[in-house]
């Protein structure tokens, strides 16, 4: 049966059919509706699980990252600078290895201030070591949440499922919440390998030299550097888990796809539109006119952008003739950091793809369809050359 | 209270193992041993950056036998809270979280996060050994560094400002008990434990933890020198149950008897070295005001 609610509920819809037991929150836009949806199943005896009203950001991941140390399923969400002020513990919750789920609500970081939708909070965040997933409408919300746990805990790696703020979270459309039993088949009980117990007591994230060391039996323990190539190597495995959890999904739920892409009218494109999130289906009309002028253009939205999927990346798109960059997040001081994975990516292709970059959107600026349709009929028809690049969409500086 | 733990029946089992990696002379390693016999062995520790994440040892060896959450700096009580949150969801409640943080840890950079998890009324234990200054780093200056201390971040002129009463701020949380102790006075801090554990909700107790290298001292008289801060009537031994105020043991007899000065303390100790004869007779007056005012409590019943 399909409902229609906003992003936020699908997302809160998600944690509670994951049975998670600790949820850990503190407010922040656009991202409350979520929490307050919890804080509701919890209070109201729909959800058996804790809910803990921390005081900050930083101390509701400390309390996912103890909580799932002790072996229980934590969730948490933020958006901007709440996702800016974890970001010690976003580095510790990867490097301890523990499978939290987090929803970051994509919204632009101050200064200035501002609440509105880009994606330069969970883009920055990208080196921690985390998986992120980006959903592109409800279902994929309430879907990702349910798969980041199966994957975060196949792989000890915690998982961020981003989505856009007010265009997601704040919105209402109609989605398929998957049957709670179902839900149990597909996603077993957590149960950890060492999780923190008196009776088989260990010390967990010790002081670690930089070289390999005996310990007390003669064994070779890791040391830093081996404890953190293990987690580079896992989080590129990852994508396999990826791929394994969408088909499970695909099998118990009916649907699903391409577990990195979320691909339109690609098969046979010349140019290819891509972007993170919500855009892709803004996009889908873009093409859609395009298309009807002749241009054999697709756009194709990233699921995953960590790990970064550059294997399916390559295969999907080497045989177009331009790629053309939508963001709203930025490298300050170079281009979209998009861009530069795409670019990094195609390098070994031969003839590569030309790759314009658009920077748009910041800070919730309104995106016109008639403006995404200029950019790529210009870039689709004029090759614009690298070092122009990026350039900014929707733009109105004073001269 | 229950009957005063004494050295003969003081548990025999050692959850600390020899050898670990404080300094000689730490006041740490006295209460860490002691601390966590009283707590007995069905406890999860929480410990943020401190000396304490030291003397555990080096990966993969540990210093004790008891499990341990090593956390970032600001976290401590937050991460209590978290181990709390996932033993009620695996329906354990008869485990003891205890949290060991420093001065630095628990006064200034944990001190939001354990204010938040005193005020939501989290059932644990927060210990805070006070050696009154970033030790583990260097001996920089703290919240809880007293007035004119040498550190190396007040190197001359000692620190300007005073010593945060952090047990005090903490008892604003209405909790269900506050306590002081003393490295000088295990048996004390043994009892204050076992009291703790007996209670439900946030438990703080800060405890006076003499530091040779940090304090300026030869390491065999780390409990001499605690217990001068004591007898001197500097740093009082007390409980607050229920917001009941109590002196404990050996400062309430500080109430009928002659209190050492506190140049007899202040002496022993180089951190103190750029007091002047001013600056110790003001600290004196002090200390003799509060204890007047102590003992004026006395007389009315209210302590």
């Amino acid at each position: 049966m399909h409902v229609i609610e906003s992003g936020n509920v699908a997302a809160a819809n998600g944690v509670k059919l994951s049975r998670v037991q600790v949820v850990a929150a503190y407010p922040i836009t656009p991202q409350t509706p979520l929490t307050e949806k919890l804080s509701e199943f919890v209070d109201g005896g729909e959800m058996e699980a804790e809910y803990i009203p921390v005081e900050s950001e930083h101390s509701a991941l400390a309390v996912c990252i103890a909580a799932s140390s002790a072996g229980a399923r934590a969730f948490t969400a933020t958006s901007a600078n709440g996702l800016l002020y974890m970001n010690e513990q976003l580095h510790w919750a990867a490097g301890a290895r523990l499978p939290i789920v987090m929803c970051v609500v994509n919204r632009g970081i101050g200064a200035p201030w501002t609440v509105w939708n880009d994606h330069q909070d969970a883009v920055s965040q990208r080196d921690t070591g985390w998986i992120q997933l980006y959903a592109c409408d409800h279902q994929q919300i309430i879907d990702t949440v349910i798969k980041a746990y199966a994957i975060a805990e196949t792989v000890s790696i915690p998982v961020m499922v981003c989505y856009d703020g007010y265009l997601l979270s704040h919105t209402y459309m109609p989605f398929k919440p998957p049957e709670s039993n179902q839900v149990d088949e597909f996603l077993p009980r957590f149960s950890p390998e060492f999780p923190l117990n008196p009776e088989q007591p260990c010390n967990l994230n010790t002081v670690t030299l930089s070289d390999i060391r005996p310990d007390v039996h003669g064994d070779t323990a890791p040391g830093y550097m081996e404890i953190r190539h293990n987690l580079h190597t896992d989080l590129r495995e990852a994508l396999g888990v990826i791929q394994q959890v969408e088909d499970n999904f695909h099998q118990t739920f009916g649907r699903g796809g391409h577990p990195f892409l979320e691909p339109y009218r690609c098969e046979d494109a010349n140019y290819i539109a891509v972007c993170l999130g919500s855009l892709s289906y803004h996009l889908r009309d873009v093409v859609d006119v395009l298309r009807e002028a002749g241009i054999a253009i697709g756009v194709c939205g990233l699921r995953v952008y960590r790990p970064f999927p550059d294997a399916a990346v390559r295969e999907y798109f080497k045989s177009v003739k331009g790629l053309i960059i939508f963001e709203k997040a930025l490298s300050y001081g170079y281009e979209g950091a998009l861009f530069a994975d795409i670019k990094a990516a195609m390098y070994a292709c031969t003839p590569r793809p030309f790759i314009h970059n658009y920077i748009l959107g910041l800070g919730g600026r309104e995106i016109q369809t008639h403006q995404l349709k200029e950019a790529l009929y210009r870039s689709c028809t004029t090759e614009v050359a690298p070092e122009d690049m990026p350039q900014w969409l929707g733009l109105k500086l004073q001269t | 209270m229950a009957e005063k733990t004494t050295i003969l029946n003081l548990p025999e089992d050692e959850l600390v193992h020899p050898g670990n990696r404080a300094c000689a002379g730490c006041g740490l390693s006295i209460i860490y041993r002691i601390g966590l016999k009283a707590l007995g062995r069905d406890t999860i520790l929480v410990v943020p950056p401190s000396c304490l994440t030291v003397l555990q040892g080096l990966y993969p060896i540990a210093a004790t036998q008891l499990p341990c959450l090593n956390v970032t700096f600001a976290s401590t009580a937050a991460a209590a809270t978290g181990i709390l949150g996932a033993m009620r969801a695996r329906k354990n409640t008869s485990t003891n979280v205890a949290a060991w943080a420093g001065d630095g840890g628990t006064s200034d950079i944990g001190l939001q996060a354990l204010s938040g998890a005193c005020e939501r009324g989290e059932d644990f234990i927060f210990i805070c050994y006070d050696n009154e200054a970033y030790m583990n780093t260097g001996i920089q200056r703290s919240g809880t560094t007293p007035q004119g201390v040498l550190t190396t971040t007040t190197p001359i002129s000692g620190k300007k400002q005073r010593k945060k009463d952090v047990p005090a701020v903490i008892a604003a949380h209405n909790i269900p008990y506050v306590a002081t102790a003393s490295a000088s006075y295990p048996l004390d801090l043994y009892d204050k434990i076992l009291k703790a554990k007996t209670l439900s909700g946030p438990k703080y107790i800060h405890v006076h933890t003499p530091c040779p290298s940090g304090w300026g001292f030869n390491a065999r008289y780390s409990v001499k020198i605690g217990r001068l801060a004591v007898e001197s009537g500097l740093f009082d031994l007390y409980e607050k149950e229920n917001r009941q105020f109590q002196l404990s043991g050996p400062s309430k007899r500080l109430l009928s008897k002659q209190r050492r000065p506190v140049s007899e303390y202040l002496e022993t100790q180089t951190r103190f070295r750029s007091f002047s004869d001013a600056q110790t007779a003001a600290i004196q007056q002090e200390v003799d005001e509060k204890w007047e005012t102590y003992r004026k409590e006395a007389e009315c019943g209210i302590i």
